[in-house]
């Protein structure tokens, strides 16, 4: 599969989350909290906590956890609080 | 007769296979691709026959017997919307780890277990490299045991309870004797396990990169002068579970002492509305199992066999047991300082929430919620609000703060094109 985050690509395989494949490929932290700029990544694992934001294709507010990557995914960080493009 | 069963983990699939087995149409909901929750993760877990599975759909509210269903990748804006009508329902929600704060505790790197284990069970990926577990409950051991078979060097297993009070629980050891002795599944971890002891602080800027290990006394209070300092670059952390009431509070269901309270059959307060699994109880996958089995039967208007029943209370047993072993102890609370964020997502630390209680005279939780926005950020409390009104003395009424009419996130456009009545209605 082909998948970048931060336009550089990393190595997914079909049936992982996004959060999965952040951490494989050896980044703890993919948020910042819209108040401290506190940084955030893995915390619940179970879709409950909201600290795994991730904007994917453009769409901010994604749930890395939660999320099972496809073909072609365009991941980012997300920067505090963002609205949709 | 359509029986709709929300959740496929081991309660779920279970009452999806005995009411199919006593002639229902089902329909097995579950946000997850796969059918198997938590328990099963990573394993190839297979659709009970006969049962219409809905993979990827969230259940965001329910009105009565009638569910408001979205399918398709999750927080996608454009997942597909369906209303469906159930003749019987099976709730079979599950439960989340429940954190307690500590300084540091919101760095990248520190987790819950039932994460690291998702992470570990799923897809093979670890959270760290030296990794520390810290909570109270059985749940830590596996979770020690599979991070140790993917090489992550588990530096120590800390239980801020003693298991020594099993000794006062012969009725307990002996309801769940085939589970007390699957603890030599884990004796590559128990060396490294420490009894009455926790992480009491994390470490780092970025990520964690230390943690701050103490002795505890009965009360989990911290003792002093036996403070250690361990390099790892991950953190482990659960002191039990909190269910997921949010459906089961939307149907009405009464709650006792935070759990959905049910009969033997595993009726809720509510006709045509079964609870099974750990929203009734924390006890593990073999009594969800019967519990599931039971009100899977009986949803579909059959009555489950003695045997059965005779199951589910001995679970029952080993579970109240459970739950009196490992309860969490008043001491933790003296963990946090003033700048340890209690609301990870509003970013409220301890210093405000005594404001609010001290300062602005909040008089309980609801109040406290308005005057320092602690449980008002993404996750609506579920993480913090337990522990926000521990913290302030406060009661917390898991039936009051569990009713969301909108019970799983949504986007405001997939709201706002919401379906009213089913595209099907049955004859």
């Amino acid at each position: 599969m082909k998948v970048t985050v931060d336009g550089t690509a990393v190595p997914a395989r079909p049936g992982q989350t996004v959060a999965a494949a952040l951490l494989a490929a050896g980044r703890p932290t993919w948020r910042d909290t819209r108040g401290g700029g506190r940084p955030r990544g893995l915390f619940c694992g179970i879709g409950v906590c909201f600290d795994c934001l991730v904007v994917v294709n453009g769409v901010p507010d994604v749930r890395a956890c939660q999320r099972v990557l496809a073909d072609g995914d365009d991941i980012r960080t997300q920067r505090g609080a963002e609205l949709p493009r | 007769m359509r029986v709709v069963v929300v959740g496929a983990g081991p309660a779920g699939l279970a009452a999806a296979r005995a009411a199919v087995h006593q002639g229902a149409s089902v329909v097995l909901v579950d946000a997850e691709p796969s059918v198997g929750g938590q328990y099963h993760r990573g394993e190839n877990i297979v659709v009970p026959q006969g049962v219409e599975h809905l993979p990827n759909t969230a259940v965001w509210a329910l009105e009565g017997t009638r569910l408001h269903l979205r399918t398709g990748p999750a927080d996608a804006p454009d997942r597909v919307a369906r209303v469906l009508d159930a003749d019987a329902l099976v709730l079979a929600t599950g439960a989340h780890d429940r954190a307690l704060p500590f300084p540091g505790w919101d760095l990248p790197g520190v987790v819950t277990a039932g994460a690291a284990q998702a992470m570990a069970k799923a897809h093979g990926v670890t959270i760290g490299k030296r990794v520390v577990v810290a909570g109270t409950g059985p749940f830590l051991l596996p979770v020690a045991d599979v991070l140790r078979r993917l090489h992550v060097r588990v530096a120590e297993v800390l239980e801020a309870g003693s298991p020594l009070a099993w000794a006062r629980e012969p009725a307990g050891v002996f309801a769940g004797r085939a589970k007390v002795a699957e603890i030599v599944r884990y004796r590559a971890v128990l060396p490294r396990y420490r009894t009455r002891s926790a992480v009491v602080a994390a470490h780092g800027t970025d990520r964690v990169t230390a943690v701050t290990v103490a002795k505890l006394d009965r009360d989990w209070n911290v003792r002093p002068g036996t403070e250690r300092r361990i390099e790892v670059d991950a953190v482990c952390v659960g002191f039990g579970f909190t269910p997921r009431l949010e459906l089961a509070v939307a149907a009405g269901c009464s709650v006792q002492d935070g759990f959905v309270r049910v009969d033997e059959r595993q009726a809720t307060s509510v006709p045509n509305v079964y609870a099974a699994g750990e929203i009734t109880g924390i006890g593990g996958a073999d009594l969800a199992r019967a519990e599931g089995e039971i009100a899977g039967t009986c949803a579909a208007g059959g009555t489950p066999s003695s045997r059965l029943l005779g199951a589910a209370r001995r679970g029952r047993t080993f579970a109240a047991a459970l739950d009196r072993v490992y309860h969490i102890r008043p001491g933790w609370r003296t963990w946090p300082d003033d700048r340890t964020l209690v609301c990870r997502c509003e970013e409220v630390d301890l210093g405000a929430l005594r404001t609010s209680v001290e300062e602005h005279a909040a008089l309980g939780l609801r109040s406290l919620k308005l005057t320092c926005r602690v449980g008002l950020g993404l996750c609506q409390g579920r993480v913090c609000l337990r522990n926000a009104a521990e913290l302030a003395g406060f009661p917390y009424d898991a039936e009051r703060f569990s009713r969301r009419p909108i019970a799983a996130p949504l986007r405001l456009g997939e709201l706002a094109d919401t379906p009213l009545e089913p595209e099907d209605p049955e004859e």
